[in-house]
């Protein structure tokens, strides 16, 4: 029976898996940054159009890796954008992108195998690569550079006090899909208060029939499934309490089974729980926990579904030939505060460049991409990017949905904060709180239940 | 902008060149390093050549399991004591047993296990079942060879593309629009007019999952199996119709026990793979609506939630898991080898 020896080295096999799956983990010390960048060459004075890039000269030759989690094809405009800078400088900037980016980027780092730079999503990843010992501090010339961004913004891109990363990109969170043309065709208005948006929410249900709902929604997302809910929670929760609460919360001095968060919970399921005014074009309220992000407002076009709260990268996701303008197929307006005296409250989501080098090509990098000019450059490469820092040329932003997400972002005056799970600790923002979403819209699990479950991921070593 | 694109062109190809050349180098250095390792071995003679050949064949075999395998299980059983949360963390203390007792005593991880375990009996039984009865009855006709891909072809697909090709199959849109799902449309078409939103029916989604664990495994089962029952002497049938067994009986009494070491290790081969399940939920549901099983939360416990010391625990306890299955598998087939 040789066929059967074969099954048995197979088993073997298989059962060693399970632990060396896990063994990928080695406790213990960060890995030593590698840097591929040479330098050494003397700095020489550019001329000509590269006279701005002089700055940043001296390290012609040299390779600075980079690591995120962006993909083709808005890697393709980053590459783009930088194009100048590596004809000039001759410092070559080599991006690799990953969708399972969060998980590989440890993995890397302890391996020893860490980027010079990596773009990260998350103030609780940043802290984390913070916390292995393997990043490293930035240049004068970025801490000059971070000036220009509104003080929230620095102190995400800090740990303990300490700054770290600046920030690369923004997104604009407190957004609602529409179509004007269906708004106007049944003399619907924008609503610009939270009382509006709700009786506007019923009168269309009362319109609507069959399928079609005023709110759609979608917060399946491969591993990341329940974060598009977290945003509603987030949302209602600024702009009910404003800034001071929501930092107690993600600093966990506000608990999810605080009344103040309960009252919010129960906010967002009287909003996006509620039988009558969900889910547009898909089916019950359940189904929001097993619909896609990407898919949830694709109904809004067929007319099925009257409004979905998603952030500004949503653009993205309308198939091609759809016009995003206040006179087209979709557009956003600015979700309204629950409670009207909070000013102006913008939750945004954005990138953080984190060096595991100091290389002086490295910093000069670093010091170009936290640059006006540099943002500028890429705003100018293709739109559906959007820049936190108050010195960018607001002119240079073609898209409407840029122009209105800038508007707000680089407001000096709006409430701004970071999304907050993605600044809790992973076991709470990337974890239980997504699961207790799942489960909250899912399962129909109690908000004071999700509250408990998230409460107690919470580690307390 | 075509400058631009010729330059990224040709940065890609130097890339691929110069991966393609460090490929070259390290298949020639391990040829030439084995070569060199065989030209010396082959020179000893006398004493040393016995011991010099037994060194030359296990050390790297020893070195590869022991770079694979025991290293990685003796660090993963060593994270599973502390109460580390992400790689590279620094300051990590041992925390004794707390993992396993957090594993067994956490309400969401209990019925992980416990919906392991379910998996563990259904699918490996009603595979070999499927493919058993598959295999008799395909035997018989005119064409066995068309069946047989058709039942085999799920094998050859990965867990991952079968999940997504299910995830069609359950999908659910509200009953007044027009379905994408395919069981949907078929149950609406039987009558049943407001079906439920399959992946989000518990206790229902986990079985509708395992029967895409059947599906892919059954052919895998019913080609091996089968090759069993041809491979029975065609003498001990016919004596055995001679003396009146036929049908249910033949299969009873002769077939099964003839074929009774090949059953066990198909049985306990699906019930290997199913332990290590972690494609077709991950992909289905991510582990929501309880549907989790013990791989997929070890993966998101060490890589997506950052809790090492719990994920290591979780890893841990299957291996442990798997081990008896392993070694009954070995012991049947050493059985069955004295038997010849």
């Amino acid at each position: 029976m040789k066929r059967n020896a074969r099954f048995v080295a197979v088993a073997a096999g298989v059962a060693a898996l399970a632990t060396v799956a896990a063994g990928c983990s080695s406790g213990g010390g960060g890995g030593t940054p590698t840097s591929s960048a040479g330098g050494g060459n003397t700095p020489a004075a550019l001329t000509g159009d590269c006279a701005p890039y002089s700055a940043y000269a001296g390290h012609s030759g040299s390779t600075v890796t980079m690591f995120g989690s962006i993909l083709s094809p808005e890697s393709d405009s980053l590459n783009k954008s930088w194009a100048d800078f590596t004809r000039c400088t001759g410092i070559t900037i080599q991006y690799t992108g990953s969708n399972t980016f969060e998980s590989d980027l440890p993995v890397k780092v302890n391996g020893g195998n860490a980027p010079n730079l990596a773009i990260i999503p998350q103030p609780g990843l940043l802290a984390q690569m913070v916390a292995t010992g393997a990043v490293k501090k930035p240049p004068a010339g970025t801490v000059a550079n971070e000036a220009n961004w509104n003080d929230a913004w620095k102190s995400y891109g800090s740990v303990d006090g300490t700054f770290y990363a600046a920030p690369m990109s923004a997104n604009m969170k407190s957004l609602v899909w529409y179509s004007p043309k269906y708004f106007k065709d049944n003399g619907f208005t924008v609503p610009t208060t939270w009382a509006d948006m709700m009786k506007l929410s019923s009168d269309m249900a009362a319109k609507m029939t069959g399928a079609a709902k005023p709110w759609c929604g979608g917060i399946s997302s491969g591993t990341a499934s329940g974060w598009p809910a977290t945003d509603w929670l987030e949302e209602v929760v600024l702009g009910t309490y404003g800034g001071q609460v929501y930092d107690d919360w993600i600093s966990h001095k506000v608990k999810f089974s605080d009344p103040q968060i309960q009252t919010a919970m129960k906010t967002v399921a009287d909003w996006l729980q509620n039988p009558a005014w969900v889910n547009g074009g898909v089916g019950d309220v359940k189904s929001i926990a097993t619909t896609t992000f990407q898919a949830a407002g694709l109904p809004i076009l067929q007319n099925q579904c009257g409004m979905l709260q998603q952030a500004s990268f949503y653009e993205a996701q309308w198939p091609k030939g759809t016009k995003v303008a206040a006179d087209g197929d979709v557009f956003a307006f600015k979700l309204p505060a629950v409670d009207p005296s909070i000013k102006t409250p913008v939750e945004g989501g954005g990138e953080f460049v984190t060096a595991f080098s100091d290389d002086p090509a490295v910093q000069a990098v670093q010091n170009y991409l936290s640059s006006p000019e540099w943002a500028d450059s890429r705003i100018k490469v293709a739109p559906g990017w959007v820049s936190a820092n108050e010195k960018v040329d607001q002119t240079l932003y073609t898209d409407p949905i840029d122009q209105l997400s800038a508007k707000y972002l680089a407001d000096p005056t709006a409430t701004f904060r970071f999304d907050a799970s993605d600044t809790m600790p992973a076991a709470v923002g990337s974890g239980a709180e997504w699961t207790g979403m799942v489960d909250w819209f899912g399962s129909g699990k109690s908000a004071a239940d999700v509250a408990k479950a998230i409460d107690a991921a919470w580690l307390t070593s | 902008m075509t400058a631009s694109h010729v330059v990224m062109a040709s940065s890609v190809a130097g890339q691929a060149a110069t991966t393609l050349l460090g490929v070259i180098e390290a298949v020639g250095g391990f040829v030439a390093i084995l070569f060199i390792v065989f030209y010396v071995a082959g020179r000893a003679t006398g004493r040393l050549q016995k011991p010099i050949a037994l060194i030359i064949c296990l050390v790297p075999a020893l070195f590869l399991v022991a770079l694979g395998l025991v290293i990685p299980a003796i660090t993963t059983i060593n994270n599973s004591l502390t109460n580390q949360q992400f790689l590279g963390q620094q300051k990590i203390k041992y925390i004794g047993l707390k993992n396993y007792v957090y594993a067994f005593t956490d309400p969401a991880t209990q019925q992980t296990i416990l919906r392991t375990v379910l998996w563990l009996l259904i699918v490996p039984v009603v595979s070999v079942g499927v493919g058993l009865l598959v295999a008799l009855l395909v035997d018989r006709m005119k064409h066995p060879s068309a069946a047989k891909t058709m039942v085999f072809l799920p094998t050859a697909i990965s867990f991952v593309g079968a999940s997504v090709i299910w995830r069609y199959v359950y999908d659910y849109k509200d009953p007044s629009l027009p379905q994408t799902g395919l069981l949907s449309q078929v149950v609406i078409a039987l009558g049943w007019r407001n079906p439920p939103n399959w992946m989000l029916t518990a206790p229902l989604n986990t079985f509708l999952m395992m029967v895409i664990l059947i599906w892919i495994q059954a052919g895998f089962s019913m080609v091996v199996l089968g090759a069993a029952l041809k491979a029975i002497p065609e003498e001990v049938i016919e004596s055995a119709r001679m003396d009146g067994a036929s049908g249910w009986r033949l299969f009873r009494t002769i077939q099964v026990p003839m074929i009774r070491g090949t059953l066990v290790v198909v049985l306990t081969t699906v019930m290997i793979t199913t332990l290590k399940v972690f494609d077709i939920v991950f992909t289905m549901t991510n582990g929501n609506f309880s549907t989790d099983i013990l791989a997929r939360r070890m993966f998101s416990d060490m890589f997506v939630t950052s809790q090492v010391g719990r994920g290591s625990a979780l890893a841990v306890i299957l291996f442990i898991a798997v081990v008896p299955l392993v070694f009954y598998n070995v012991r049947v087939l050493r059985r069955e080898r004295e038997i010849r």
